[in-house]
């Protein structure tokens, strides 16, 4: 049970401010494409037998890199991506069922499996989930530019190119981590709830990002609460639990501007 | 000393060429104006100098580590991203809050420090897009029709501000304009630019080539008459006809 609130709480701080990115950026479906790939990373990975962090690590980030690289003239980006990540979603599920030798609990890297995460999976999870941090804090004044205006952050030499792909590699990251917490399915949800349940009190984007961590924090250990109460899959109760805070905050919000 | 400079530059999209033979320099404290009709590519060359697109053909010096300071035609801060004016002008590098709020005085708007940049009107994001380019300390100033959503007492202070900031500095300044009227009084160079540098040189050189009439119009003759006597009246008032 703690190894769960201490890996639940590990994502939730990093899912929140690289969540915060997804939404400014649009990249919702960016986020799904290369979640779904981590089920083709995971059936890999059974195949050849390595580490299923390292699999899923490894193909999100060709998923995610393949997809910024087609920007596309006769499709728009969101047709693009959305064949990209219900593909390798298919093609995932198609790979995981010729493992006929192994038995795969396809349902917990779908939905995640928190309460089996062992000492070592929350090593890696802190280990990634803190990897992804630093190279956010690391980059982070030089990815806000290039959000807010591509020209303007050329102007001042940053290189657009880069700061996307420094993106992809912290959301590969979150990936690898977030698959044995919520599942490939629940990924996106951690990233996108938090950040948009806070936007209204956000004044700053650094206030975005530490409120969006607030959110998933309270969020995952609510989840894994309530899920232990009324046993329920816990993944699924985390993202049930943010979409609350998301309703309540939304509603708190619009009450305080009608007052 | 030349700050950029541009050999031989050509930008095309698909089977449209948006600009040729394109060959440009510009020297510390120099202020040069590019005027031109719509889509005659004056954005995209402004966007090749600074980076922010490779042209097709030929290349761009700058000078190592230049500090550019750029003011885009259009910028717009989505709803999705919080973003108040003093965070905003904190990105360009200034930390220093007393400095950024006295910039921020300096442009005209001293009280709009913790707005957020989505609800500012047209002529005080500009204000403070040029707070946040002045912010960078820049060694030249990149401005694509800053006075866009101005006033006209508006533009006359914007002009200033920035004919104080080239003597104070020395920042050289290049700019995109349709303020004929400024453009020949302030200017040191003028660039006509249709797809290709049509003519260039001093404001009265220009105004008198006959490609700069063929885009412009002989009225124009009128800014001259403003260049030559611009110690007898305030311009600031006068319509462009």
């Amino acid at each position: 049970m703690v190894r769960a609130a201490l890996a639940g709480v590990g994502l939730a701080c990093v899912a929140g401010p690289l969540g915060c990115f997804v939404v400014w950026r649009r990249m919702a479906y960016f986020g799904d494409a290369t979640a779904h790939a981590a089920i083709l990373g995971v059936a890999l990975s059974l195949a050849f037998s390595v580490s299923i962090f390292l699999g899923v690590l490894v193909m999100a980030l060709v998923m995610a890199s393949a997809t910024s690289m087609l920007s596309g003239r006769l499709y728009a980006m969101d047709t693009l991506l959305g064949v990209a990540a219900h593909a390798a979603l298919a093609l995932g599920l198609v790979a995981v069922s010729f493992l006929s030798g192994v038995r795969v609990d396809l349902m917990a890297y779908l939905f995640g499996d928190i309460l089996a995460v062992g000492l070592g999976d929350l090593a890696m999870i802190w280990l990634g989930a803190t990897a992804a941090l630093i190279l956010l804090c690391w980059r982070w004044t030089s990815l806000l530019t290039v959000t807010l205006n591509a020209d303007l952050a050329a102007a001042r030499g940053i290189n657009a190119r880069w700061e996307q792909q420094v993106l992809i590699v912290a959301l590969a990251l979150v990936v690898a981590v977030a698959i044995k917490v919520v599942g490939a399915l629940l990924i996106t949800a951690m990233l996108i709830i938090p950040a948009a349940a806070v936007r209204p009190f956000a004044r700053t984007p650094e206030a975005m990002a530490v409120f969006a961590a607030g959110a998933g924090v309270f969020s995952a250990l609510a989840g894994l609460g309530v899920s232990f109460r009324l046993d329920t899959p816990t993944g699924p109760t985390m993202v049930a639990c943010a979409a609350v805070v998301f309703v309540v905050a939304n509603l708190a919000f619009m009450g305080r501007r009608g007052a | 000393m030349s700050l950029i400079s541009a050999e031989g530059i050509g930008v095309q999209y698909g089977a449209r060429r948006v600009l040729q033979h394109m060959n440009f320099s510009i020297d510390v404290g120099e202020v040069v104006t590019i005027v031109g009709p719509n889509g005659a590519g004056k954005s995209v060359f402004l966007r090749v100098l600074i980076g922010a697109e490779q042209p097709s053909e030929g290349r761009v010096n700058r000078t190592h580590g230049l500090a550019i300071g750029y003011v885009p035609q259009r910028l717009s801060i989505g709803q999705t991203m919080p973003m108040n004016v003093a965070r905003f002008l904190a990105l360009s590098g200034s930390q220093n809050a007393s400095q950024n709020q006295a910039m921020l005085a300096r442009v005209g708007i001293p009280d709009r420090a913790k707005e957020q940049m989505a609800s500012l009107s047209g002529g005080e994001f500009q204000r403070v897009l040029l707070a946040h380019a002045l912010l960078g300390e820049p060694q030249v100033l990149i401005l694509d029709e800053p006075t866009q959503g101005l006033d006209q007492p508006a533009v006359a202070a914007f002009y200033r501000l920035i004919e104080e900031v080239r003597d104070e500095r020395g920042c050289a300044i290049l700019m995109v304009s349709h303020d004929l009227n400024v453009v020949m009084r302030r200017s040191d160079r003028v660039i006509c630019l249709n797809g290709h540098i049509c003519c260039e040189g001093t404001p009265s050189d220009v105004s008198l080539a006959p490609e700069y009439q063929a885009l412009f119009g002989v009225d124009n003759e009128d800014a001259l008459a403003l260049y030559h006597h611009e110690h007898d009246h305030t311009h600031d008032t006068v319509a462009v006809p």
